[in-house]
This record gives structure tokens, C-alpha cells and sequence, in this order.
């Protein structure tokens, strides 16, 4: 599968609701990148010493992801290098050189999958034609092992070591014309490798955003209104001038855009900045500064104002219309029976255990940036417009990163950094503080729905209709806050309708981890389950039915839901009070995957996940098995996790400051997880998130097996349940 | 700027900082030890943790002051050379995502270990259970653990 730039965009559009595009809402650069694999070289990816050690670029952000030990991988596997020899190193951002490079859309696997296993196999290719040109034979009798070129048929072999020099001169064959091996012949690809940067991880190595150190560089804080965009109007400047350390105290005016329809990327929020010797002098001051705000529009929104008008415009015709087919509201008239139920979510915050942080240094009209951004090129753009800057002028260097979920996927600290550096003419690393993090971050998006579907006189599905209620103005969405048309079960419904109505909201939303998809499987599974329950039909027979084989993606749905129904033994459940089984299933990003959830429900609703099995459908190889599992076990925890979590604002400020406020899973609360892979003929996909929508529906609908109680409004707490 | 003397790793530092100032911030920006991590700043995710005379305790809770002349030991300590069973285990179970609470982890884990060399499962949990990993790493650091009480045991 090749995909270029633009085709990526729309599937991923289409793949997470419409969303992603989110993402890359700036301007495009007057070059793209290319990704494409007929422009990779060899040369870019890949250096041979002498002495025999193999340098393997890391093209994209590490995250956690494992993009830095797994795409190597990929080269290392064709050009049939010893992993144990192999060196990995981050690559600074140069796009031109290594294509597209960001961390997001769970797209690292499927744009990569091709170009950098061709990569590898160019650079196999220069090292035999040196090798057969030396020997004098023909290229096709020769072989490689790793890190070697044979001649069987005269037992002789060249190291790659010995034929590096040579092979550098050449110019690289075209990508598209290297032959590729054949999976059986693998022997790196599908074996697992432990994390590169693992070494430097349990021995404490400066590897992190948080932990550069540039000579003369100062540290900054920014202080920001508790309401978003809210403006400076004074502050005590010279007093905070006058504390230990403190070197800079400026004003940030900030470069918001006016659009009544927050982007993920708006600029600048304007500010505070404190500059000092060290990050903990800036904090200091940061506790005696006082400012006098301008709030600002947002000042009167509350989640509970959202709540109500949410329920008011449930009652009110939609504002759009997304999708239609057939005649739902009639068919919802005409039907036998109708089950109806409003659902709704929270704001919630990424929390990356890292807090924000870039650091810049700006010198003689030239930028250099130690950055965790998810989407450096885009950054780098955001910092060209800000700074009025050539892009060319802007170097990226690429940390590993303490957590993404989507967070970094938005730029603002790397803009502040950059910013700051060239007000003050000195390197400036700018760390936020957790409050910081909890209170300016882009947030998923709430949402509110309400559903009816109509069921005839044999229970058979005939209407479904889904009424959003969601943010922004019109027809223009929130960060990540709209709907695709190919939301299930559209499609497979023959009369359908998808209305959305938004409310105006004046906060930075974004994509979280399976942006979209992490709230709309919540709540279509669960009202899904609730119309099987309805019909009196097992949840997973009714599913299967609704999703059928028509064509491979419900094919593929339909097989890991399936399989997960087999591999938890759902046919065989008991029910035993306090007890029960939740099934559910979600494709995006494409990836296709089916959970089960058995809870345990305590008296007081207290909710003990005890084991999760976990079915997925990411395509024909899974690249580093033990680090997939890894992902699939967080994506899990963290999807647990977002049950009882919630961002909510009250006179127009986040009221969680702090991981007090924000009670994420511990180990006491992580349950047993299943995981299996079912392979199919097709090209491997990425697995950074389509593994975590499926559990959240899974768990309500255990939820219900187990107490009769449906769970439609998250988080837990506000439909009197509780995670122990 | 008072001047305090601090015992990490076993090597006796001379710092120049307000006693008032935490030791997570006096070990990474003065003494340059960046294995121990900023996570949160009161005290509930555990990135920040660090032994003191062996007792594991949040780094941003500690001001320099109250530290006088016991042992610190950071995740840059544990070993000479990055080879205590805990930081092989991790290593070899895998069981970093983005790595940046492992620090925090590794030295809970440790202190655990010290205390009680063949954890069960549950004595595990309710030591760990106040470090956060926002990755949801938790199987794997079990795993770790007790397979660190292996080496352990073999060494």
C-alpha cells in the first residue's frame, strides 16, 4: 500500500470521524513533504563504518509509541543487517530527506511500512553489485546473512563493513524496483525487540525534552489566564523583577486568532513570562505575581450551562445533517418498538506525564529547537509565522518525548520557546508546571447524543437515528469535536439519520488518543447494547448480524468480534450476581478490534475491572510483538482509565489543577488483559490507538450485565459508579 | 545564596540554593542529574521518586533543607554501572512505553525489594500503587519486579 500525503489525510479523515484533518489545519507549505518511497535514498536512512558499525536513522517522534525501535527495524530487516550491530539514532526534522515525520493517526506503520523495507533493500542491492562486481559474477548469485554478502557457489563472502566505502559512490536502484522477502524469510520483522532507548531509560540519561541543557540558557515559566484567552491588563512586574534569580519578566500580547471556532492551533495565548537562572526560581516568583486579567468571552461558560442546553437542543430539529438514508423518522413511527437514550461525556485532558517543554536558541537570525512535538513540520511552521521567519532558518531536533496521546500534536510551548528566545537573545527552555498542563491544554472534546432506534415485529434493526449534540458554530466544529458520515452503524441500517447541533465554546479542543473514536464507540456500542438487550437477542449474534461480510472492512469487523466472543468464552458466560461480561468493537485508524470486559460490582457500585480480552485486526504482520502487546495492555489501562476522569469549567476555568483531581488507573486497578492479533492479507497498520475505543463500551456493558444499571453518562462517578 | 552539602550517590556535593528549594529541582538543574523526573509537583505520581538512607520519598516534596546528611541515592545511584537486577529486569521484560515515570518506578521498586526480596503479586500492588504511569505500563513493572527477584536471588 503506498500512500501519499493527501490520501492519508482523507483516510484518516474518514478513518476517525472527520477528524483528523483537525490536525493539519495550518496552511499548507508551498513544498509538502514527500513521502512517497520513490524519493527515500539509502544515503538518508543508513550509514555503514568501516569498523563495521551500522548507524540506522529514527526518522519519526518517539512518543512511546516504539516508532524508534520498530520503523529501524523495518531497514534493518531488507538491507539484512545484525540487529545486535545495529545503532539507532533520532533523526532531526528534514523532510525532504525522510518524508513525512510526525507522530499521529496511528499512521507511523502504514506510511512507512513500504518506503523504509525498500530503503533497506536498496542498500542490500548497492552492497551485492559491489560485491559481484568484485568477485566478477553475477549479481543474482549472490546472497546475503546479516551484516555479510555470499557467493555460495565459491564460498566466498564480503562483510558490509568491507564493502561500505565502495557502495557509498553508487547511485541508489529506484525504491519501486528492489525485490522485497518474502515474510517466511524474516529475521527481524516479527521478533520481538526490546526498546532502543531502554539502556538510557533505567540508567537515568538526559534523553527527555524536560532534561536539555543548552550553555547560557535560562529557564520560563508563563503564567496564563485561569479562562482561555483571557488578556493581560497589569501585573506587578517590578516586584517579581526583584526576586532570586529572576533575569526577564515580559509581557506576551499573544497572537490569538479572533475565529469564534477555537482551532486546535490558535497561537499564542497570551501571558506572563518569567524568565530566571533555574526553573524553580521562575516558579517561585510565578507564586507572588499578580495579575489583573481581562477574562475575556469565556468567563461565563460552564459545563453544567453545556449540560442543560444540551438537553434543550435535544428537543429542538438538528442544525446539520450528516448522514441520512431511507426514512428514519418514519420508520422510527412505524416501528414495533423504539428504544431511546441520551448519552454523554466529559471534556478530559491528555496529562502526559511530561509536562510541556521545548528549548530554542536564537542566534544571528537562525533558530535552533530541542523539541517533544508529536507534528515537528507543522511546529516549524507555526514558529516561521510567529517569528516571521524563513522555515529554512529553523532547525528541529527531535527529543525522545515523556507521553503524546495527540497532545504534541499542538505546538503552542514550541512557539514560546521560540518566541522568547529571540525577545531575550539568550537560549530559553520553557517548562510548564502540571497546573499549567491541566489548565491550557486543547482537551477532548465533551459531547452529548441522543439515540432512538426502531426495531420490528421479529427485532430486526430498521431505524437509527443519532442526534450530536457538540461544539462550535454552524457547521464548523471544535478541535476533533465533529462526526464522520461512516459512523457505524451507519451503512448497515436501512433507515438512518446522523444530525449534529454545536454549541459555541470558547476553549482549545484537540485530538486525544483515538480522537473521536474514544467517545463515539462509548457511546453507540453501549446504546447498541441496549437495543440487543431490548430485542432480547445475545449482544454479540445481534452485532454480528448488524455488521454482516458485505465488504472486507465489516468482513474484517465482523471476524475479530467474533473471535473475541470466542476466545472469552462469552457463549459460555455465567451470571452470577455482582458479575458480568460486556462485549463491544470498533474500527479507526485503521485498525479493527473487539473487547470483552468481566467486572465485578461491589456493593456501593464499585467497579472492579478483573480481565479484559482483547481481539485485533492491524493486517498481515505484527512488525515487534512484544512491544505491540505493550500497547495493547496501555491502550487498555488508559481507556479504563478515562471512565472516571473529567475536565469540566466553571465561570470559564478549568477546575482540575492537578493529578489530585484527575485519578488515573493504578497497578492495584489494572486487570488481567487477553491480547491476540488475528492476522490477515493485508498491510500491516499502526496499533497506537484503535486498540482503546472498544473497552469503555465494554466495561459499561459489563456494568449492566452485572447490576441491571446502564452507564450513560461518563465519567463513572456522575451515574454513581466508582472504579476500585 | 546559602550553601548546603548534599550526600547522593555516596559523593558529597557543596549547593549553592535557597534551602526552601525541593530536591528534585536542586538534583536536575544544579547538580545536572536529569534521571529524576518533574511529574507533578505535589507529591501524587511518583516520577520524582529518590531514596533517602534507603526510605523511598517524592523528591518535589523535599526541601533541601530537611535532606542535612543522609543518603540520597537517584536513579543515576543504583548501580555502577546499570546492571541492578531491577534495572536488567526492566530492560529485558521490555517494559518501558515512553519511559518517563520508569526512574520514579525503579527506585519505589527498589526500596520494595530491599524490604521484602520475593514480593507477591498483591504486596507488589500496594507498594507500586502510588506511582503513576500514564502509559498503563502496570503488567509489565509486576513482571519486572519479580523478575528482578530472580536475579536477585541467583546473584
Amino acid at each position: 500500500m503506498s500512500l501519499n500525503r493527501r490520501t492519508f489525510l482523507q483516510m484518516t479523515a474518514l478513518l476517525s470521524g472527520g477528524l483528523a484533518l483537525k490536525l493539519y489545519d495550518l496552511p499548507a507549505t508551498a513544498e509538502p513533504p514527500r513521502p512517497g518511497s520513490a524519493n527515500l535514498s539509502p544515503r538518508a536512512f543508513i550509514q555503514i563504518s568501516t569498523g563495521g558499525a551500522i548507524t540506522i536513522m529514527a526518522k519519526n517522534p518517539e512518543i512511546g509509541q516504539g516508532v524508534k525501535t520498530m520503523l529501524p527495524m523495518l531497514i534493518a530487516e531488507e538491507m539484512d543487517a545484525d540487529w545486535k550491530t545495529v545503532q539507532i539514532q533520532q533523526a532531526t526534522l528534514d523532510e525532504a530527506l525522510f518524508g513525512a515525520q510526525f507522530a499521529g493517526g496511528s499512521m507511523s506503520t502504514p506510511l512507512n511500512w513500504d518506503p523504509l523495507r525498500r530503503v533497506g533493500a536498496a542498500c542490500r542491492q548497492m552492497l551485492i553489485h559491489v560485491a559481484a562486481k568484485r568477485w566478477n559474477v553475477p549479481e543474482s548469485s549472490c546472497t546475503t546473512t546479516p551484516n555479510r554478502v555470499l557467493h555460495a557457489a565459491s564460498s566466498r563472502s564480503f562483510t558490509y563493513a568491507e564493502l561500505a566505502t565502495e557502495a557509498a559512490t553508487l547511485t541508489p536502484p529506484a525504491l519501486d524496483s528492489v525485490p522485497l522477502k518474502d515474510p517466511k524469510d524474516y529475521r527481524i520483522i516479527g521478533h520481538s525487540h526490546t526498546g532502543v532507548d531502554n539502556p538510557g531509560i533505567t540508567t537515568g540519561k538526559p534523553i527527555y525534552g524536560i532534561d536539555v541543557e543548552v550553555p547560557g540558557m535560562l529557564s520560563a515559566v508563563i503564567a496564563k489566564c485561569p479562562v482561555f484567552g483571557g488578556k493581560v491588563r497589569s501585573f506587578n512586574q517590578a516586584e517579581i523583577q526583584s526576586l532570586p534569580g529572576i533575569r526577564h519578566v515580559l509581557l506576551i500580547a499573544g497572537s490569538l486568532s479572533n475565529d469564534p471556532v477555537v482551532s486546535s492551533n490558535p497561537g499564542m495565548e497570551p501571558g506572563v513570562a518569567i524568565l530566571a537562572d533555574t526553573w524553580w526560581q521562575a516558579q517561585s516568583a510565578r507564586s507572588r505575581l499578580k495579575v489583573e486579567w481581562d477574562l475575556g468571552p469565556g468567563a461565563t461558560q460552564s459545563s453544567a450551562n453545556f449540560a442543560t442546553r444540551a438537553a434543550e437542543l435535544f428537543d429542538a430539529p438538528p442544525a446539520n445533517t450528516i448522514r441520512t438514508s431511507g426514512d428514519v423518522d418514519t420508520a422510527l413511527t412505524k416501528a414495533a418498538s423504539v428504544v431511546q437514550a441520551n448519552y454523554a461525556y466529559p471534556f478530559l485532558t491528555h496529562a502526559t506525564l511530561e509536562p510541556q517543554d521545548t528549548t530554542a536558541s536564537y542566534k544571528d537570525g537562525a533558530l535552533e529547537i530541542w523539541t517533544t512535538s508529536q507534528a515537528p513540520g507543522n511546529g516549524r511552521q507555526m514558529v516561521a509565522r510567529e517569528l516571521n521567519l524563513p522555515a529554512e532558518k529553523i532547525t528541529i531536533h527531535m527529543t525522545r518525548t515523556g507521553g503524546g496521546f495527540g497532545r504534541r500534536l499542538m505546538n503552542e510551548y514550541m512557539v514560546e520557546a521560540a518566541y522568547l528566545t529571540r525577545q531575550v537573545g539568550v537560549p530559553v527552555k520553557v517548562l510548564w508546571s502540571r497546573e499549567d498542563d491541566f489548565g491550557h491544554d486543547g482537551y477532548r472534546p465533551g459531547g452529548f447524543h441522543s439515540f432512538k432506534a426502531g426495531l420490528d415485529a421479529n427485532g430486526k434493526l430498521i431505524a437509527w437515528r443519532q442526534h450530536m449534540v457538540t461544539y462550535g458554530v454552524g457547521s464548523r466544529y471544535a478541535g476533533s469535536a465533529g462526526v464522520s458520515p461512516d459512523e457505524f452503524p451507519s451503512g448497515h441500517v436501512d433507515n438512518y439519520g446522523l444530525y449534529t447541533t454545536a454549541m459555541p465554546l470558547w476553549l482549545r479542543c484537540g485530538p486525544l488518543r483515538a480522537p473521536g473514536s474514544n467517545a463515539l464507540a462509548f457511546v453507540g456500542q453501549s446504546f447498541l447494547d441496549e437495543v440487543a438487550t431490548a430485542t432480547r437477542r445475545d449482544p454479540l449474534e445481534f452485532q454480528l448480524e448488524l455488521i454482516g461480510t458485505a465488504d472486507d472492512h465489516s468482513r474484517r469487523l465482523h471476524d475479530v468480534l467474533a473471535l473475541v466472543g470466542e476466545r472469552s468464552g462469552w457463549a459460555k458466560r455465567t451470571h452470577s450476581p455482582g458479575k458480568g461480561m460486556g462485549i463491544a468493537c470498533y474500527a479507526c485508524h485503521l485498525g479493527y478490534f473487539a473487547e470483552v470486559a468481566e467486572v465485578t460490582v461491589l456493593d456501593g457500585n464499585l467497579i472492579k475491572v478483573d480481565r479484559v480480552w482483547v481481539v485485533g485486526d492491524i493486517g498481515s504482520q505484527i512488525i515487534n510483538p512484544a512491544a505491540a502487546e505493550n500497547m495493547v495492555q496501555g491502550s487498555i489501562v488508559d481507556g479504563i482509565s478515562q471512565m472516571a476522569l473529567e475536565i469540566t469549567l466553571d465561570a470559564g476555568s478549568v477546575q482540575q489543577t492537578n493529578f489530585n483531581h484527575y485519578p488515573l488507573l493504578r497497578m492495584n486497578q489494572t486487570p488481567i488483559i487477553d491480547s491476540y492479533f488475528l492476522k490477515t492479507a493485508n498491510p500491516p497498520t499502526g496499533l497506537g490507538e484503535p486498540a482503546l475505543p472498544p473497552v469503555i463500551p465494554a466495561v459499561t456493558n459489563a456494568v449492566f450485565a452485572a447490576t441491571g444499571k446502564r452507564i450513560r453518562t461518563l465519567p463513572l462517578q456522575r451515574s454513581g459508579f466508582r472504579l476500585v | 545564596m546559602p550553601s548546603t552539602q548534599l550526600n547522593v550517590n555516596h559523593t558529597l556535593h557543596t549547593v549553592s540554593a535557597d534551602p526552601d528549594t525541593p530536591l528534585l529541582w536542586v538534583l536536575r538543574d544544579i547538580l545536572n542529574m536529569k534521571g529524576t523526573k518533574y511529574g507533578c509537583g505535589i507529591g501524587f505520581c511518583g516520577a520524582c521518586t529518590v531514596l533517602i538512607d534507603g526510605q523511598p520519598v517524592r523528591s518535589c516534596q523535599t526541601p533541601l533543607r530537611d535532606v542535612g546528611s543522609q543518603s540520597v541515592t537517584t536513579i543515576e545511584g543504583l548501580s555502577k554501572d546499570g546492571t541492578h537486577p531491577l534495572q536488567i529486569a526492566w530492560q529485558q521484560v521490555d517494559v518501558a512505553q515512553c519511559g518517563y515515570c520508569q526512574a520514579g518506578q525503579i527506585m519505589t521498586a527498589s526500596a520494595l525489594l530491599a524490604a521484602n526480596p520475593h514480593p507477591s503479586d498483591a504486596e507488589i500492588d500496594d507498594h507500586m500503587s502510588y506511582n503513576i504511569c500514564r502509559c498503563g505500563t502496570y503488567t509489565r513493572i509486576r513482571q519486572a519486579i519479580h523478575q528482578a527477584a530472580q536475579l536477585n536471588h541467583k546473584s
